[in-house]
C-alpha cells in the first residue's frame, strides 16, 4: 500500500502493563475508506490496541503514524481533532445531558473549535441524529436510553466529531439480530461517505459481511491477517478461538 | 448581551449599590460584621463550586487557601506596604497557583486522591505558618492599619463593601464559567472523563483552569482579613470551619447552578451568626456538618434541585425550569 | 548536636510508632485500599474507639479488652455504615464521587463535633499498669505502652493478613476487589461481602482507638491528623496490600521520630501528609500496589 493510501499506519506497537505484555510487535496498515476487521479472544490485547490507537493509553514502543503523522505521544483529545473518534465496548453517555446535547460536546470541542465555539451546534446534532434514527429522542436525557439506543448515540457521538477514522469497539456486543443489522448499516451508510472503520466484533457474521480486510490479534500479537473468507479458514485463528 | 445578562447585571449593580448606601447610612457595626462573614462565604462557596460542582473535584482544604491569602496580604504589608488593592491581587494569584499546583500533582489520579492532596496542603501550610517568625508563627502578628480611605469612616464599613465587590466578581465569574464553552466541558468531565476526552474536550487544562480560579477567588477574600481585624492567627486563618461551610454551602443550596452556593452561603451563614450568638458555637459547627450529610443524601441536587423539582410538578411534563 | 545514639533512640522509637500507625491505617487498607469506599471518616471512626475505651476505661477496663469489647459493637456499626453507603450512593452508579466523598467527610465532622459535645475539648487518658513504666532494652528505656502497642498492631497485621489469604471469606473479599463481576458468576453476593469486609475494617478500627488512647492522650480533633498518616501509609503500601501497609507504616514512623528528633514536634503533623505528596507524584501506585 502506498503512503498516499494509508490513513493509519502502527508500526511495531508495544504495550507492557508491568510484567505483563498485552501488545508486541503489532503492525497495521488501514488504508482510506477501508472497512477493517479486528478479531481476537477475549484478552488478545484488540482493547489495548484500540487505546493506544485513540490516545486513552501510550504505547511503549513502535509508532502510530495517521494520515502522515506520528501521534504517539498526543493526548487523545488532540487525537480526536485530528479525526480520529472511537466509541465505547460499553456506552459511556455524559448522563446528565439529554442526547442532543451529548452531540454537542464533540460538535463545540471539535468542530466548532476555531471558530470560539460560536458554531450552531444545535441543527448540525439534530442532522447526525437523524442519520441513526435517534431524532425523536434529541430531547431525552441518555441515561433514559435502552441499550440499542445507547449504541447508537455512541456512533453518533463520535460522528459529531467529524471524524476520517471511526472505530467501533464492540458496538453490537449483547443485541439482538434485528439491533445489530440496524448498526450494521448505520456503520456501511458511514463508510460510503468516505469514513474509514475500524470495527472490533466478536459477532463473526458481522465481521465477514462487513470487512473488506481481517487481523485476528490472540496473545498480544498478530496471528493472521488478509479477507474474511480466508481468516476463518486459517488454522492459527481455529486454534486461538477453539483452543485447538 | 442577551436579556438574561442584562438582568443578573443590573442585579448585581443593584447589590452594590446596596452595600454602598448601607455602609453610609447603617450604624449597627454588628451587621456589617456578620454580612462581611455572609459575604466572605458567598466567595469561598462560589469558587468552592467552580471546581467541586461543575468539575467534580472535591476541595477539602478551602481554609489553606483563605489562609495563605490572609498571609500574602500580611507578607505584603510587612514588606512593601502594599494597598489593599495590592494585597488581593497578589493573594489571588498565589492561590491561583496553589490550585494549579494540586491539580498537576494529583490530577491524573482518582478524585479522592486531589481531596486528600488538599487536606495535606492544608495542614502543611499551616504547621509551616505555625513555625515561622517572620509571620508571628503560632501567636500570630499584628499589624499597624494606615487610617482607613475616604469616604469610609471605619475598616469595617470598608472591606464590607470590598467583600460585596469580590462577591459579585466570584459570582460573575462562576457564571461566565457555567454558561461557556468551559463550563459544557467541565460537565462532561464531570459525567464521564474518558468519554470527554475522546470527544475532543482538553480535560487537564480544564480542570487545571478550574483549579486556578477556585483558588485565585479563595485566596483573594482571605486578604481583606488582615485589614480587618489588624491581627492575623494561624488557628483562626487556617479554621477547619471555612473548609467544611465551603463545601456544605454549595451542597445544601445546589452545585448545578451559580446561584447555589449563593442560596447555601447566606442562608447557612446566617443559620450560623444566629446559632453562635444564641446556643454555643460547637454546636453552630455540628449543625452544619448535619445539614451537609442530610442533604447530600437525601437532597442531592440541593435546594436549587427541589426548587427545580417543584416547578416540573407544576408545570406538568413540558416545562423546562 | 547531633549524636548516633539519638538516632538509634529515634529509630527504634519510630519502628514502634510506625507499627502502631499499620494498626491505625490496616481498618483502611480494607475499606479504601480493597473497597474502594472512600472512607475519609476513618481515623474519626478510631478516635470514637478511643473515647469508647476511655468510657469503659472510667468503669475500671482494662484499655486492651475494651478495645476487643468494642469490636462487635463497631462490627455492627460498620456494617449499617456500608450498607447505607451502598444503598445512597454505589448503587445508582458511578457518579457517587462527589457526594461520597462529601458524605464521609460530614460524618467525619459530626463524629468530631458530637465527641467535642460530649466530651469536651480537653484531651482525655487511661490508666493501665503497663502504661506510664518503660522497659530497658540494650541501653534503651522504651516506654512499655509503645511495646504493648507495637505488639497488638504486629498480631493484628499478621491475623489480618491470615484471614485474607486463607479462609473463604477473606479470599472473597479480595476477590471482590479485584473482579466483581467473576465473583457475582460464582453465585457470591459482592454487597454482603463488601459489607462484611467494611464491618471488619470498622472493628479493627475500634481496637486500634484503644491503642491510639494507649500510646498518648486524645483529643477530639486528632482524627484530622491521622488522616495524614492513614492515608499516607495506605497510599505508600499501594491499595490492598496488608504486609504493604506494615512496611509503609514502618517508614513512616521512623521519618516522623527521625523529623521529631531534628526539628521538634511542631514539624511532625507535616511529615505523613508530605510524605504523602511525595508518593502521589512519584509513584501513586505505592510500593507493593496491586
Amino acid at each position: 500500500m502506498s503512503t498516499d493510501e494509508s490513513l493509519l499506519r502502527v508500526q511495531n506497537v508495544s504495550k507492557n502493563f508491568g510484567g505483563f505484555a498485552a501488545l508486541t510487535q503489532v503492525n497495521i496498515n488501514v488504508a482510506r475508506g477501508e472497512r477493517f476487521g479486528l478479531i481476537g479472544p477475549n484478552g488478545s490485547g484488540k482493547t489495548t490496541l484500540i487505546n493506544c490507537i485513540s490516545g486513552a493509553l501510550r504505547n511503549d514502543g513502535g509508532n502510530i503514524v495517521f494520515a502522515g503523522e506520528e501521534i504517539s505521544g498526543l493526548p487523545a483529545y488532540q487525537r480526536t481533532r485530528r479525526g480520529i473518534a472511537r466509541s465505547f465496548q460499553i456506552p459511556r453517555p455524559f448522563k446528565s445531558m439529554t442526547v442532543l446535547e451529548n452531540l454537542v460536546v464533540p460538535l463545540e470541542f471539535v468542530a466548532h473549535r476555531g471558530t470560539l465555539h460560536k458554531g450552531d451546534t444545535r441543527a448540525e446534532a439534530m442532522h447526525i441524529l437523524e442519520g441513526m434514527g435517534l431524532a425523536d429522542k434529541a430531547d431525552t436525557s441518555s441515561s433514559q436510553l435502552s441499550q440499542v439506543e445507547l449504541r447508537k448515540m455512541e456512533l453518533a457521538r463520535a460522528m459529531a466529531a467529524r471524524p476520517q477514522l471511526l472505530i467501533s469497539d464492540e458496538a453490537m456486543a449483547g443485541l439482538s439480530g434485528n439491533e445489530v443489522t440496524e448498526v450494521l448499516d448505520i456503520l456501511f451508510k458511514l463508510n460510503a461517505t468516505g469514513i474509514t472503520i475500524i470495527m472490533i466484533e466478536h459477532i463473526m457474521q458481522a465481521v465477514m459481511r462487513f470487512s473488506q480486510r481481517v487481523i485476528c490479534l490472540d496473545a498480544g500479537e498478530i496471528i493472521c491477517e488478509g479477507t474474511p473468507e480466508s481468516i476463518v479458514q486459517d488454522p492459527n485463528v481455529q486454534k486461538a478461538y477453539l483452543g485447538v | 448581551m442577551n436579556e438574561r445578562s442584562w438582568t443578573f447585571w443590573v442585579g448585581a449593580a443593584a447589590v452594590l449599590g446596596l452595600a454602598l448606601l448601607a455602609a453610609f447610612t447603617v450604624k449597627n457595626e454588628y451587621f456589617f460584621f456578620a454580612a462581611y462573614v455572609v459575604l466572605q462565604f458567598v466567595v469561598l462557596a462560589t469558587a468552592w463550586n467552580i471546581l467541586g460542582g461543575y468539575a467534580g473535584y472535591v476541595n477539602f482544604g478551602t481554609s489553606a487557601f483563605f489562609g495563605v491569602g490572609a498571609y500574602i496580604a500580611v507578607m505584603m504589608i510587612k514588606a512593601v506596604n502594599a494597598p489593599l488593592g495590592l494585597q488581593i491581587l497578589a493573594a489571588a494569584a498565589v492561590g491561583g497557583v496553589m490550585g494549579v499546583s494540586c491539580g498537576l500533582l494529583t490530577l491524573r489520579l482518582r478524585g479522592i486522591f486531589f481531596s486528600i492532596a488538599t487536606v495535606a496542603v492544608a495542614i502543611i501550610l499551616e504547621t509551616v505558618i505555625n513555625n515561622w517568625r517572620f509571620v508571628g508563627g503560632a501567636t500570630g502578628v499584628q499589624i499597624l492599619r494606615p487610617p482607613v480611605m475616604e469616604p469610609f469612616d471605619s475598616y469595617t464599613k470598608m472591606i464590607f463593601v470590598v467583600a460585596a465587590l469580590l462577591a459579585i466578581l466570584a459570582v460573575a465569574t462562576a457564571r461566565y464559567i457555567q454558561t461557556s464553552w468551559i463550563g459544557r466541558g467541565l460537565r462532561a468531565i464531570r459525567d464521564n472523563e474518558e468519554a470527554a476526552e475522546c470527544a475532543g474536550v482538553p480535560t487537564l487544562k480544564l480542570k487545571l483552569l478550574a483549579c486556578a480560579v477556585s483558588g485565585a477567588l479563595m485566596g483573594a477574600i482571605g486578604a481583606p482579613l488582615a485589614m480587618y481585624q489588624s491581627f492575623v492567627e494561624p488557628a483562626s486563618a487556617f479554621n477547619l470551619n471555612y473548609s467544611v461551610s465551603a463545601l456544605a454551602m454549595p451542597i445544601i443550596g445546589g452545585t448545578s447552578h451559580w446561584i447555589g452556593p449563593v442560596i447555601g452561603a447566606v442562608l447557612l451563614g446566617s443559620v450560623q451568626q444566629i446559632v453562635t450568638v444564641t446556643i454555643t458555637s460547637e454546636l453552630n459547627v455540628m449543625v452544619v456538618g448535619v445539614l451537609l450529610v442530610v442533604f447530600v443524601v437525601g437532597a442531592p441536587d440541593g435546594i436549587v434541585g427541589l426548587f427545580n423539582k417543584y416547578w416540573k410538578r407544576r408545570r406538568g411534563a413540558g416545562g423546562k425550569p | 548536636m547531633f549524636s548516633f545514639d539519638l538516632l538509634v533512640d529515634a529509630v527504634v522509637f519510630g519502628l514502634l510508632l510506625g507499627c502502631f500507625y499499620t494498626a491505625v491505617s490496616i481498618g483502611l487498607s480494607v475499606s479504601f485500599g480493597l473497597l474502594d469506599v472512600p472512607h475519609i471518616a476513618h481515623p474519626a471512626f478510631v478516635v470514637l474507639g478511643a473515647y469508647g475505651t476511655y468510657l469503659l476505661g472510667t468503669w475500671g477496663l482494662d484499655p486492651i479488652l475494651s478495645g476487643l469489647a468494642l469490636m462487635p459493637l463497631f462490627f455492627l456499626f460498620g456494617i449499617l455504615v456500608y450498607r447505607f453507603y451502598y444503598e445512597t450512593f454505589e448503587k445508582r452508579g458511578g457518579e457517587a464521587g462527589v457526594r461520597g466523598l462529601a458524605f464521609f467527610f460530614g460524618v467525619a465532622f459530626i463524629v468530631e463535633v458530637g465527641l467535642i459535645l460530649a466530651f469536651g475539648v480537653d484531651q482525655r487518658m487511661v490508666e493501665a499498669n503497663y502504661i506510664g513504666k518503660s522497659v530497658t532494652i540494650a541501653d534503651m528505656r522504651i516506654p512499655l505502652r509503645l511495646v504493648v502497642a507495637f505488639a497488638m498492631a504486629i498480631i493484628l497485621t499478621v491475623l489480618l493478613t491470615l484471614y485474607l489469604s486463607k479462609t473463604f471469606t477473606g479470599r472473597a473479599i479480595k476477590a471482590v476487589a479485584q473482579d466483581e463481576p467473576a465473583l457475582r458468576l460464582m453465585g457470591a453476593n459482592p454487597v454482603r461481602i463488601k459489607q462484611w469486609a467494611f464491618g471488619i475494617a470498622t472493628a479493627v478500627a475500634a481496637l486500634a482507638g484503644a491503642l491510639l488512647i494507649i500510646v498518648g492522650p486524645v483529643e477530639p480533633g486528632m482524627g484530622r491528623l491521622y488522616i495524614g498518616r492513614t492515608f499516607c501509609v495506605v497510599v505508600l503500601a499501594g491499595l490492598g496490600s496488608m504486609s504493604g501497609t506494615l512496611a509503609a507504616g514502618i517508614i513512616l514512623g521512623v521519618s516522623e521520630s527521625i523529623v521529631l528528633t531534628l526539628f521538634g514536634a511542631s514539624w511532625a503533623p507535616a511529615v505523613s501528609f508530605g510524605l504523602l505528596l511525595v508518593m502521589l507524584g512519584l509513584r501513586p501506585q505505592g510500593l507493593f500496589g496491586r
